[in-house]
């Protein structure tokens, strides 16, 4: 098996609070290979933005402070890492994409200084050398005109354009790993879908590998390789994107897609309610002992309150945190394969 | 919680209850110094609609579209330009401020942002309470007891009405602007994106508890959204806007069996769905740039200059929204009529089976 290029293990963030520790992350683990698009889903406060700040040391801290874990990215641990080392390696080797295209572009800066940032900084190159490259990035992300558009500001910019901006500034060094928090909430479907085409164009281009922070199961279905479904700060499944979304094993990720209002409905028979998943999302104080969605599962039971159920694999690269899968095996090896 | 309650479809000879017609409204943008012309941003320009008693109408369209101005415009929270507004008998249009104020009890709006539309400071109890009071409906007793009918109808508990709004989550909290809207009994209920802000989980309870309310109090529904697949589920009928206007009209099998209008393909095309993944998105239908200023729109259609049917005719004058077929309405002249069946000059792509059957 290939090393991937993106290893995280065992990562563990708390944030000081009034009321004590919280753990907001409790041990996530996954991989990323080279040039494969790994979404990450999940309801708010799951800890799915959490993930991506920690992957580039940008933990608020003080109150947050990583407690535990590692998280090697082409054989070093970042988490060990000077922060001269991690500026070095941030917004050049992995860079992001945050949700709001108004609020994380800086008003006050024309769009090709802001491209052109990254340029000078990590590539040394020099004023007119950054501008003539932030051009070719603005026509590398589909931005008409962008001899003209070098020098506009955001304002001057439509929801969807400010987007590419974003992206054109996370891409200028071609880094390794890009990592998108929600890149289309605030966009329309339509502006959603070019950016989304943008983003796999260019990934096919440059073999750019994809960390996809979503809680959108339709653009998980058409963007990933591979998913993971986080739950109150852990891991819960992952799995190719196939195996989640056609073949979910955990109760959560179960509800979590038969929730979802389905395109075509109308065309067969009356409609029906909605499956819900009852109850909220329990707030970090009241995790107690055992699986976090137990109050909420349909299928809880003794163990679930005494004990937090593992990963547990199935053997092609499915795993899911479930007492009812270690249970299936036991009853009958033959259909957990 | 999973069976299948059929959902009573209003009947097709259901009373109208709010009639909309040629509905604008027109912002005036003044001038600036000597160079800057005054402008007038035409957000709604000509819009026109019927929604039945005890139905949804949704109105579905992109950012801009003017679809929340049009819903702010019946509810006189936005100024008409021109245009009538029928509730019933009550053209809203005409009504000055104080006889608008007495109508408010038979039309409430629920917000999107279930975090910014309740006060902070205000007991949630005293939030669903506020209209009763402001409008002076019943006795301070009967509002007491109402209040906390409400709060069991939207799935709250009574005991919760001295808490703050900070307590409750973002579900719970639309809960909450639910029972507020419902409090004066209104005919009509605004939704404006009820679920967008809602975590995916949350959506699938706020969805089935206003459906619930409908049946239940014969509620009539003007639901504001640009997610196709929630406005499938949730409409009797859909309105989809583009730069002002109605491009297609329609009952909600009717359009979802055969969206006629380019624009709605388009969108509907570009809904990511859990089935169909990387062969649905290679297979869309792609639309490039941005819609067109509603300050200048373009004399033709306006959707000619992004439409990927359009012709050289479609620029040169507006097409008037045609009923191609019984109740389905629609704005395209490329819209043809064989044998008495629309013909959609632009189809669904076809989304290989295996990719759907996976």
């Amino acid at each position: 098996m290939t090393t991937p290029l993106l290893h995280v293990d065992n990562l563990q963030v708390e944030f000081k609070t009034r009321k004590g520790k919280a753990l907001v992350l409790n041990g996530v683990d996954f991989e990323l290979n080279a040039g494969e698009t790994l979404c990450i889903v999940g309801e708010s406060g799951c800890g799915k933005s959490m993930t991506a700040l920690a992957l580039l040391g940008l933990i608020p801290s003080p109150p947050g402070r990583v407690r535990d874990g590692r998280i090697v990215f082409n054989g070093e641990n970042l988490l060990q890492a000077t922060p001269a080392r991690l500026r070095e390696v941030r917004g050049n080797r992995i860079s992001m994409i945050f949700q709001e295209p108004m609020t994380s572009l800086n008003p006050v800066f024309s769009v090709g200084d802001q491209i052109g940032e990254s340029l000078r900084l990590h590539r040394g190159l020099d004023k007119a050398a950054a501008r003539a490259q932030a051009i070719e990035m603005l026509r590398q992300v589909g931005i008409p005109a962008p001899e003209r558009r070098v020098d506009e500001y955001p304002h001057q910019l439509s929801g969807g354009m400010r987007q590419r901006v974003m992206i054109a500034i996370a891409l200028a060094c071609q880094p390794d790993i890009l990592i998108a928090d929600e890149p289309t909430t605030a966009l329309d479907v339509t502006v959603q879908a070019q950016i989304f085409d943008l983003l796999r164009e260019l990934q096919r281009e440059k073999g750019t590998a994809i960390i996809l922070i979503t809680h959108d199961m339709g653009a998980v279905s058409e963007m990933a390789d591979r998913v993971i479904v986080m739950y109150a700060g852990r891991v819960i499944e992952q799995g190719s994107t196939a195996q989640v979304v056609n073949q979910p094993r955990h109760p959560y990720t179960q509800g979590l897609i038969e929730c979802l209002p389905e395109l075509g409905s109308s065309q067969h028979g009356a409609r029906a309610d909605l499956p819900e998943i009852a109850g909220v999302v329990p707030s970090i104080w009241e995790l107690g002992t055992g699986c976090a969605f137990r109050e909420r599962c349909p299928h809880a039971h003794a163990r679930c309150a005494s004990e937090v159920p593992p990963l547990i694999a199935d053997g092609s690269g499915h795993t899911a945190a479930c007492w009812l899968l270690e249970e299936a095996a036991h009853a009958a090896p033959a259909l957990a394969a | 919680m999973n069976d299948l309650n059929p959902t009573s479809t209003p009947a097709a000879d259901a009373p109208v209850l709010l009639r909309v017609t040629d509905l604008k409204v027109h912002f005036a943008r003044p001038g600036g110094g000597l160079l800057r012309k005054p402008e007038v941003v035409k957000a709604v320009d000509g819009m026109s609609f019927d929604v039945k008693k005890g139905s949804t109408l949704a109105i579905v369209g992109e950012s801009g579209s003017g679809k929340t101005t049009s819903a702010l415009a019946v509810m006189r929270l936005a100024p008409i330009t021109e245009g009538t507004v029928r509730l019933g008998d009550t053209d809203l249009a005409k009504l000055s401020e104080s006889q608008m104020r007495d109508e408010r009890r038979r039309l409430q709006i629920i917000f999107q942002d279930p975090y910014s539309s309740l006060n902070p400071r205000q007991r949630i109890g005293d939030a669903v309470r506020a209209p009763l009071d402001l409008m002076k409906i019943g006795t301070p007793a009967e509002r007491d007891a109402r209040v906390d009918e409400l709060f069991r109808q939207v799935g709250l508990r009574p005991e919760q009405k001295h808490l703050f709004p900070h307590q409750f989550s973002g579900g719970q909290r639309q809960r909450i602007n639910i029972a507020r809207a419902l409090a004066t009994n209104p005919e009509l209920v605004v939704c404006d994106e009820p679920v967008s802000a809602l975590d995916i989980a949350i959506r699938a309870q706020i969805l089935n508890l206003l459906v619930e309310l409908q049946k239940k109090l014969g509620l009539t529904y003007l639901f504001i959204s640009h997610d196709m697949a929630v406005v499938e589920h949730i409409c009797d009928e859909i309105a989809v806007m583009y730069l002002g206007q109605i491009v297609e009209r329609a009952p909600r099998k009717a359009f979802f069996g055969q969206p006629l209008h380019p624009y709605s393909v388009a969108l509907m095309s570009a809904v990511p769905d859990l089935r169909g993944g990387r062969a649905r998105a290679a297979a869309r239908i792609k639309l490039s740039g941005d819609p067109p200023s509603p300050i200048a729109p373009p004399p033709g259609c306006r959707f000619a200059g992004r439409c990927p049917v359009a012709e050289p005719e479609c620029a040169q004058a507006l097409p008037p929204l045609v009923e191609v077929q019984k109740d389905h309405w629609v704005r395209c002249r490329r819209v043809e009529v064989v044998n008495g069946l629309a013909v959609a000059p632009l189809a669904l792509p076809e989304i290989p089976a295996a990719a759907l059957a996976a």
